[in-house]
């Protein structure tokens, strides 16, 4: 009984978490789009060089633990060039620039399936290499990767925890916070568990219903 | 660069290939192919696989670059231009892919009509009523909402010679259009092209329909390891061809497609 | 300010320590992890109703609680209900728990792609069904569930770094706290940086070099 007056006290303390939880994933997976396709593109069409060098870029995302990652930027690296970031900016960055590695390769994957025959064709008809990326490979390999994209959103919902370790004010740190004033740690950890595991249930709800939206009639995988 | 005039005043000149050579990996595939295509002829290109056929198909319309050689459209110089002009040129050449490349996001009508919006930059609806004249030249009309993955072999095979015939092309170009198709669909691909023969396009095609090639080419070509080994019309060169190995490969086709009236 | 003393005299001893506590970290929870993932996979596709909706339960809280509440709960939350765990053991039975339900998902899915022919196959012959799940079915799935498995195990490697977070001192604290004392977070941490990405690096082409010795002809061809 105790438990749960605790939990009601601290519940508005809480789900204030949630709109930075959200506004933190929801931003990073946009900016982890932004850059993602460009550097999928570079990697399928563009020159060894370029290849090369956004192969290292997600090699060194992909290959750092998120904390690594967050005390190397917020506390180093921004500070070192001047910039004077908030941990929730800084936390977007970050995670953003993490995740676009991630989905560089996610849509790399799409592109590759998709074959030589679909670019031919395209350039048959007369179509710049850039116009038949933009129409009609982009198009498709966007739509192949919505699967292997959905994932990033629980992935990322679940890394936004660590941004705690920065301060920045989610879910977590808001319980963190409640837990160690009122000494009641396990209803408060539980009942922060169960946002995140409701958040993640009903964003793929949502993007299950988008992925339903665009498929191609007739097109299994 | 002005072309060759044709010698014969009748013929008007639409290709001129003139020694092509191409090489992957060190491996020379052509070796110097060297014919020409006249305005309304149906060139045929027969020939062992993996003997260049495709190469040098691509190399026409420039989607592979040839390392040596020339290819004029009329009296222009197709090769040695940069990516600019060279898109001009493929709106020019149609091509006709052995599996279909139509792209799969669009339905059959869009499919059509994407080249003529975003490369010919032609309004919307004249797009559209462009397509679907084109869709209903191949017998397709009704299908023009349908996707690639709701199509049969054969209807997409149609709907991507819509897809280049609305370029309005000079020359058509087909790798194999039907030997990717079951084969009591490849009979509806012929059919079509057939039909564009007689209205008079220009085509060159890689085709072992021998039923086909004996009934619309005006010429055979025999490509063997690179080279241009004999070509002529149909009746010489089925019947009394003048190379052994030309004999040994069509009674190897004859035995694999039917005899050369297209009968098995 | 910062020479070569400061790496050779500070640093590289404090992380070699850290270092030597993530190895321990990583190297209890990888088997356990998997261990965990078949039992608990397997429980979800051939369990009674009970076991299949509890390994479902497990599956769907574990992968989709974020592993630092677990942490927290496991360090922070089980004292008040009586249960004291070192940093380390708490550490390793939270990345027990996240990476098992991530391996037990994709070994069902693995199970369940193995074609049915295969079972009624082995049963033809008149093996039981428990044999044939264990001698035809799982080595078929496990062969399938590498990839991901491999990808879990390099997710794992890089978690482990939260363990700092319940004052397990591995690699990134370690790290952290020469940082902050000497306030040079970016070369530590460039350092650090390094490590991990060997590490990973080292890890995923063993993981690669196991796949590949799994594989059997015609293995790719297959749906
Ligand atoms: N892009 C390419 N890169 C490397 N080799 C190629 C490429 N395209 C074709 N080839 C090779 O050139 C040869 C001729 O191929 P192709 O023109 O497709 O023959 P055909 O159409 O007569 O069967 C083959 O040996 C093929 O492997
Ligand atoms: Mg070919």
């Amino acid at each position: 009984m105790e438990n749960f007056i605790v939990i009601y006290q601290a519940l508005p303390f809480l789900l204030q978490g949630i709109i930075t939880t959200l506004g933190l994933v929801l931003s990073a997976l946009f900016l982890g789009f932004i850059i993602g396709v460009p550097l999928s593109v570079g990697q399928v069409f563009g020159s060894s060089w370029t290849k090369k060098f956004i192969g290292i870029y997600i090699w060194f995302f992909r290959g750092l633990p998120i904390l690594v990652l967050l005390f190397l930027f917020y506390y180093g690296l921004f500070n070192m060039i001047g910039l004077n970031l908030s941990a929730f900016v800084a936390a977007v960055l970050v995670l953003g620039l993490r995740s676009s590695a991630y989905q560089a390769q996610i849509f790399r994957g799409s592109i590759q399936s998709l074959g030589q025959g679909q670019l031919l064709a395209a350039q048959s008809l007369g179509m710049s290499t850039g116009k038949a990326i933009w129409n009609i490979i982009l198009p498709q390999a966007l739509r192949l990767s919505i699967p292997g994209w959905s994932n990033e959103y629980p992935a990322m919902l679940t890394e936004s925890a660590v941004t705690y370790a920065i301060g920045v004010m989610e879910v977590l740190t808001r319980g963190n916070f409640i837990a160690s004033r009122t000494y009641k740690p396990m209803p408060i950890y539980l009942t922060c568990a169960i946002i995140f595991l409701i958040l993640s249930y009903s964003g793929m709800k949502i993007l299950h219903i988008l992925e339903e939206k665009v498929r191609i009639p007739g097109f299994e995988e | 660069m002005k072309g060759p005039e044709g010698m014969n005043q009748k013929k008007e000149l639409i290709l001129r290939i003139k020694d092509i050579h191409k090489s992957f990996g060190g491996k020379e595939v052509l070796k110097g192919i060297s014919f020409d295509v006249y305005k309304g002829e149906t060139k045929v290109i027969i020939g062992p696989s993996g003997m260049g056929k495709s190469t040098l198909l691509r190399c026409i319309n420039q989607l592979t670059f040839p390392d040596q050689g020339t290819i004029w459209l009329r009296d222009q110089e197709v090769t040695h231009h940069n990516l600019r002009e060279i898109n001009l040129f493929r709106q020019k050449i149609g091509m006709v892919f052995q599996d279909f490349n139509l792209f799969d996001h669009l339905d059959a009508v869009r499919n059509v009509e994407i080249a003529l919006i975003k490369v010919k930059g032609m309004k919307k609806e004249e797009a559209r009523e462009k397509a679907m004249h084109e869709l209903k030249k191949v017998g397709l009309g009704k299908q023009a909402s349908l996707y690639p993955a709701q199509l049969s072999g054969g209807q997409k095979q149609r709907v991507s010679i819509a897809r280049a015939l609305a370029m309005d092309p000079e020359v058509m170009l087909f790798d194999e259009p039907t030997s990717a198709l079951d084969p009591e669909l490849i009979g509806e691909v012929l059919g079509v092209m057939q039909k564009l023969a007689r209205e008079g396009m220009t085509m060159v095609v890689i085709t072992h329909e021998m039923g086909f090639a004996r009934s619309v080419a005006d010429e055979i070509i025999f490509l063997e390891k690179g080279k241009l080994l004999e070509s002529g019309p149909p009746e010489i060169l089925f019947y009394q061809p003048k190379y052994e190995r030309t004999r040994r490969f069509l009674f190897k086709l004859t035995e694999l497609y039917g005899d050369l009236n297209g009968k098995k | 300010m910062i020479n070569l003393d400061f790496f050779l005299e500070i640093l590289f001893p404090s992380l070699l320590e850290g270092l030597i506590m993530t190895m321990q970290l990583i190297c209890w929870s990888i088997p356990i992890g998997l261990v965990m993932g078949v039992i608990i996979a397997i429980g979800r596709v051939y369990g009674n109703v009970l076991v299949s909706f509890f390994s479902k339960a497990y599956i769907i809280f574990f992968r989709g609680t974020p592993l630092l509440i677990l942490l927290f709960i496991l360090y922070y939350g089980f004292p008040s209900i009586g249960i004291y765990l070192s940093p380390f053991v708490a550490a390793v039975i939270g990345f027990v728990l996240c990476s098992s339900s991530y391996h037990a998902e994709y070994i069902r899915g693995a199970i369940q792609s193995v074609r049915s022919g295969q079972v009624l196959a082995a049963q033809a012959l008149g093996m039981s069904k428990l044999s044939a799940v264990f001698n035809i079915v799982l080595p078929q799935a496990l062969r399938r569930a590498i990839p991901g498995c491999s990808n879990e195990i390099i997710y794992l490697i890089k978690y482990s770094s939260l363990a700092f977070m319940v004052t397990c001192i591995e690699l990134t604290g370690a790290g952290k706290i020469v940082a902050s004392r000497y306030f040079t977070y970016t070369e530590v941490f460039l350092v650090i940086g390094a490590i991990y990405l060997i590490i990973v690096s080292l890890a995923t082409k063993l993981l690669n070099i196991l796949e590949e010795r799994a594989s059997f002809p015609g293995w790719e061809n297959r749906k």
